[in-house]
């Protein structure tokens, strides 16, 4: 059985694993889309602040790990995939032949119509080539300026903060990171971050960026201020790699369209990770999740099924966390919950603590937390499980700190 | 023979020396706030409750590491953090649904029980046998292991 | 190591919060915890201080064994000068408290002035300040507790405070930590409360270290193989708690009963261990659990939970969870020094005394002293506003424990303690208290050596200054007979001089049962810098005491003091083993005066306080 898999990120290393795992003797291939060893995006931030180095970032570090799990991995990019004659066509004309395909190529930054974002000192902050042009720019002193402060913005931020920039987020909307944190911890965090000396601009557009100035690059907001910077990094959300699928018959719509099998509508084609639209936890519509855990969960999923086992998913659990100069904030599933939804909320705004839970009768729904990082994976197992919370919901309802006792005590009977 | 880790809560008495002995043998100091393993006491129950890493097959901790920090040893099935390689990045904190993998903010490494390399002084310390360290495939642990499985988000998948 | 070499010092009056270098001499003269913030206590304040004034100070100290691996490391005391007594107080407690103090990087925090309004000290490792108590002020500990937790979101904090019986002038109020452990007796929570501190909150995340960990881990390990093995600290203990003394200390005919009128209870076994494991009507047993302090490897604590269909909470759910349940010192005191047999009535004080950190040995005792009165006709129903106060009366109880919290209604006379209580009504000796302090759970008739401890017990009548039952009754640690004199004075001597050293190195005195200073030493040796012995703890216990006794006498306490109430001095035991007895004092006191080296009215020569450095 030949097995191949684009991208080389987390889904795919860990379907590449997992295939291996459950058939020694299937031919495997990885395609990467860029000419670098399979590394992992998110570690990219910790290269910029210093925790590790570049070769830190690299998925499998062990030397010759894949040749040892007979895993070929080759460099792409894929140009399309012909799902007539199952081949796929990379560019530059090779042909890699396949029994079963794996598409987890991933996602794109956007880059927003905004005159002047294609100018020298503009950068996007997604691949170890971009990291590289950061590492230049963004010197201790250095004007920095980060556009979005969404998820990976605030991961950014974290990390060109680190780097002893002055450094200015600019964010459209009216807090930091609105889909994972309510205006309580949205504002929280952006006092905070202020508190830490970076400059946050909420409820501002980008209008134009200029070159020419002294430090390079001018940046001009939709409240008429201009800021001089030296780097301007774009981080304004990202999109499915879906281009080279047009005209394939894989279907898309804003994302792979894949069965809780992860096939697509191709037979013998999967999908997994970002670039797929899935079923979210939560809501249970299709909704692109792009998180690590997700991704590796489909990969886990589609593994099986390529080698002929039977797994489904049950969905998408939406969960991200954050450290945002050592203010740790989390969210799981729905943050705002539907409306006859009941919240718990604490909150020690002097302290940065926040922890609010979100409840749909007895099972919890979602909760957000920030400065509250102890046991926080019991939120998880709370909300996936759908755990009947019994007696414990008033407990939380009362006092919402008291989730990993609850968790511990509903499992113990108590 | 694999070897785990199995806490009876009824016998449990709440005095923390398995907290105690696990923060001296990974941290060289008493200090419970860094214990790996934790007592939860449940006083208007009186009830107390040993909780820590049960290993799961599952280990969700270990599948969404970025950067493979956290690897499966073969032979005891034990879940352990490299940290050279953890770059702090806390997905493991909220992968696991159990929320026994946290992070430390002073070394900017995740922690979790590595059942001590074979010997854990938890169970070595406990008065009252309330933890003990013995052969996972006895009662008690399975206990636990159906609760892992009822807290999987992909259940035919890992099996 | 293992002391954390800092002290927090808390100026209420002007709202400052300061650390201090400990004085690591006085650090080696004086081990911690007791000693060494005595230490401080009577060098900082004067001993004629009254003790509710801004003036006087009071300590929070750990020990070095606190927050480490050793068996029992939970402890920490309160120093300061009693409320209740006007000597010299230091009163231990165990539960979560004392290890996270030391965890956050305090020996000791030292507490003076007065605040101009109630607050509470929030302590957070370095992190030290008074914050607003008016929303707790008025409140029970157990509230207190929960809204400090939920005010700084932390579940795992931990606090210590007072309920609203100090607030309202209860001479003996406690302060209560981890909802059911205290530093119980002489009043340092009426103290705290004149300071307008409501409680500490504190949280602490920096670790304890030792100064040789191998050593440490050694001689730790061995103590508690040692607790183990040992029959009261292995089996006893925790099956029964301390109440397994009930029927065995009633058998020997001393157990104070009715206001010590009698020496046994006939309905001793009601109230026992034993009773606490029967099944009761409703198909449960009053004992839960036994919980442990922090590091306990003994685990003597009991947990119990009302009958839901007793009178006292049949309609009022927020009692029928399960506390603190009745420890010995407790069940007697409000139990056989009232002649109540009702269990689940008692179990309802106790928890009321925790609730509102009430001392309930003085409580008890002055109950007890109160019923004798009104049963004389002294006390009528005019000054208890319609209560029958009937010895054996659990509603009197019942009720009376309540009042007393509020400080409402004839409440507020019991809150005085028996001392105060029998001189407003006339008859100062039916006050069963040495200095002001009431005597706890044995007769001094039925167990010589424990009367000389009480008379010379520097904090006033008191078990846990010299707990000489262990050998008179126990045979700990070798049997001596309870009804003699002889060999009592250095019987007692020695008690006082090693609980003065255990007290002062953060463990809990119930080791003790197992332990000697053989044991203790090696693991002080190891967590500490210095070098400590048997013999150079037991010289610092020597001095420790000695330094109390100079602070009572500078207080304006003699030789005079050291008595014990008339009726066990005159009235003998009229039934069990002790009949026919009294406490035959005045034969052992002047051989543990000289065996002290103290002259006969009770003072230290110059010769033995220059022998101990004083």
């Amino acid at each position: 059985m030949r097995h191949v898999i684009i991208g080389t990120g987390p889904a795919g290393v860990n379907a590449a694993e997992t295939l291996r795992k459950l058939d020694a003797n299937a031919k495997i291939t990885l395609i990467g889309g860029e000419r670098e060893a399979p590394y992992s995006r998110m570690a990219i931030p910790y290269v910029l602040s210093g925790a590790i180095s570049e070769a830190g970032t690299r998925l499998r570090q062990e030397p010759g790990y894949f040749d040892r799990a007979r895993i070929n991995v080759i460099s792409g990019p894929v140009a399309r995939v012909d799902t007539q004659h199952k081949a796929v066509e990379l560019v530059g004309g090779n042909i890699v032949e396949y029994d079963r395909l794996l598409i987890a190529a991933g996602a794109s930054p956007i880059k927003p119509h905004v005159p002047g974002l294609d100018l020298p000192g503009v950068h996007h902050c997604w691949s170890l080539a971009d990291m590289r042009a950061i590492e230049d720019l963004a010197g201790k002193g250095d004007n920095v300026v980060l556009m979005g402060a969404g998820f990976i913005g605030s991961i950014i931020l974290e990390s060109l903060k680190s780097r002893g920039v002055n450094l200015t987020v600019v964010e459209v909307e009216d807090r930091m990171v609105p889909r994972m944190l309510d205006e309580t911890a949205g504002a929280l965090l952006k006092s905070w971050c202020e508190s830490k000396g970076v400059s946050v601009r909420t409820g501002t557009r980008i209008e134009k960026v200029k070159s020419g100035t002294a430090e390079g690059l001018r940046v001009h907001l939709s409240d008429g201020a201009a800021l001089d910077a030296r780097l301007l990094v774009v981080a304004a959300g990202v999109k499915p790699n879906t281009e080279f699928l047009i005209g394939s018959g894989v279907e898309t719509d804003r994302g792979i369209r894949v069965d809780a099998r992860q096939q697509t509508s191709v037979p013998d084609i999967f999908a997994a990770g970002d670039i797929v639209r899935s079923r979210d936890f939560s809501t249970g519509r299709a909704a692109v999740m792009a998180i690590q855990p997700v991704a590796v969960d489909h990969a886990r999923i589609a593994a099986v099924n390529m080698t002929g086992g039977a797994a489904s998913y049950q969905g998408a659990l939406a969960m991200n966390v954050l450290d945002t100069m050592g203010l740790i904030s989390t969210s799981f599933g729905l943050c705002d919950g539907p409306a006859n939804a009941q919240s718990a909320i604490a909150l020690d705004a002097g302290a940065y603590k926040y922890m609010r839970l979100e409840f749909d009768g007895n099972v919890l729904t979602g909760a957000q937390s920030l400065g509250l990082p102890e046991h926080i994976g019991v939120l998880r197992g709370f909300i996936q499980s759908r755990l009947d919370l019994g007696g414990w919901k008033e407990r939380l309802a009362e006092n919402p700190l008291r989730l990993a006792e609850a968790y511990v005590g509903i499992m113990n009977g108590v | 023979m694999q070897k785990a880790l199995v806490l009876d809560a009824g016998k449990c008495t709440g005095c923390k020396q398995c907290e105690l002995a696990c923060s001296f043998e990974h941290e060289g100091i008493f200090n419970v706030s860094r214990s790996r393993i934790r007592v939860f006491i449940f006083e208007h129950e009186a009830r107390f409750v040993p909780y820590t890493c049960t290993q799961c097959d599952q280990a969700w901790c270990m599948q969404v590491c970025p950067v493979g920090a956290i690897t499966s040893d073969a032979a005891t099935g034990v879940k352990s953090v490299n940290a050279a390689t953890c770059v702090g990045c806390k997905v493991c904190t909220i992968a696991c649904p159990f929320g026994t993998i946290n992070y430390n903010a002073i070394t900017g490494k995740v922690e979790k029980c590595d059942l001590c390399g074979g010997d854990p002084a938890c169970a070595r310390e406990c008065p009252t046998g309330a933890i003990t360290f013995i052969d996972s495939n006895l009662a008690g642990y399975e206990k636990m292991q159906d609760w892992a499985h009822k807290t999987d988000t992909a259940p035919q998948a890992a099996s | 190591m293992s002391w954390t070499k800092k002290i927090l010092r808390v100026n209420l009056t002007t709202g400052s919060c300061t650390p201090e270098a400990l004085n690591m001499d006085w650090a080696r003269q004086y081990i911690g915890q007791r000693g060494l913030a005595t230490k401080y206590l009577t060098e900082e304040i004067d001993p004629k201080v009254d003790p509710l004034s801004p003036d006087n100070k009071m300590i929070f100290a750990t020990g070095p064994l606190t927050g480490t691996g050793a068996s029992t490391s939970a402890r920490y005391s309160v120093i300061t000068k009693g409320a209740l007594t006007g000597a010299i107080s230091c009163s231990n407690s165990g539960g979560y408290f004392g290890n996270e103090l030391k965890n956050a990087g305090w020996d000791m925090v030292i507490v003076e002035g007065k605040s101009p309004k109630p607050v509470y000290l929030y302590i957070c490792n370095d992190v030290a300040e008074l914050r607003d108590a008016a929303e707790i002020w008025g409140t029970s500990t157990w509230n207190t507790e929960e809204w400090i937790k939920k005010t700084h979101q932390d579940p795992v904090m931990r606090v210590a405070s007072v309920g609203i019986a100090a607030e309202n002038g209860v001479l003996y109020s406690a302060i209560v930590n981890d909802l059911h452990r205290a530093a119980g007796r002489s009043g340092v929570g009426t103290v705290m409360a004149s300071k307008n501190l409501k409680a500490i909150g504190v949280r602490g995340t920096l670790g304890v270290g030792v100064n040789d960990p191998e050593a440490f881990m050694k001689a730790a390990s061995a103590a508690k193989k040692v607790l183990a093995d040992n029959a009261v600290t292995g089996v006893g203990l925790p099956t029964h708690g301390t109440q397994i003394l009930m029927n065995v200390i009633n058998e020997i005919g001393a157990l104070p009963t009715r206001n010590a009128e009698d020496v046994q209870f006939e309905n001793a076994g009601d109230i026992s261990a034993e009773a606490m494991r029967e099944t009761r009507r409703d198909g449960t047993t009053n004992l839960v659990a036994n919980q442990a302090c922090f590091g306990c490897t003994i685990a003597c604590g009991r947990v119990s939970r009302i009958d839901q269909t007793h009178y006292t909470v049949v309609n009022r759910p927020e009692y029928w969870g399960a506390s603190g349940g009745l420890e010995y010192e407790a069940a007697w005191a409000l139990g056989a020094a009232t002649g109540i047999k009702d269990l689940e009535a008692l179990t309802y004080a106790n928890f009321i005394c925790n609730e509102q950190a009430i001392d309930p040995i003085t409580f008890g005792a002055t109950l007890g002293a109160a019923m004798e009165l009104y049963d004389q006709g002294v006390i009528t129903d005019e000054d208890t506003g319609g209560v029958a106060l009937n010895m054996g009366s659990a509603e009197a109880l019942t009720t009376m424990v309540e009042l007393t919290g509020k400080g409402e209604g004839f409440g507020a006379v019991l809150g005085l303690g028996s001392k105060r209580l029998c001189e407003k009504y006339g008859h100062p000796e039916l006050s069963m208290s040495v200095k002001g302090l009431e005597f706890p759970a044995y007769d001094p008739r039925g167990i010589q050596g424990i009367g000389l401890n009480y008379a010379t017990s520097n904090r006033g009548a008191c078990h846990v200054r010299g707990y000489t039952v262990a050998s008179e009754v126990l045979g700990i640690p070798e049997k001596t007979d309870p009804l003699v004199t002889e060999g009592k004075a250095g019987l007692v001597k020695a008690f006082q001089d090693a609980t003065a050293a255990v007290d002062s190195a953060g463990i809990c005195l119930f080791t003790t049962f197992a332990w000697s200073l053989e044991d203790i030493a090696p693991q002080v040796d190891a967590a500490c810098e210095g070098e400590w012995t048997v013999d150079s703890m037991l010289e610092a216990g020597e001095r420790i005491w000695n330094m109390e006794r100079k602070f009572n006498l500078a207080a304006g306490f003699t030789g005079k003091d050291d008595t014990l109430p008339r009726r066990i001095l005159k009235d003998a035991a009229k039934t069990g083993p002790a009949k026919g007895l009294v406490s035959s004092l005045d034969k052992m006191l002047p051989e543990y005066y000289e065996l002290r080296g103290w002259s006969a009215d009770g003072v230290p020569s110059g010769e033995t306080l220059s022998r101990l450095g004083l």
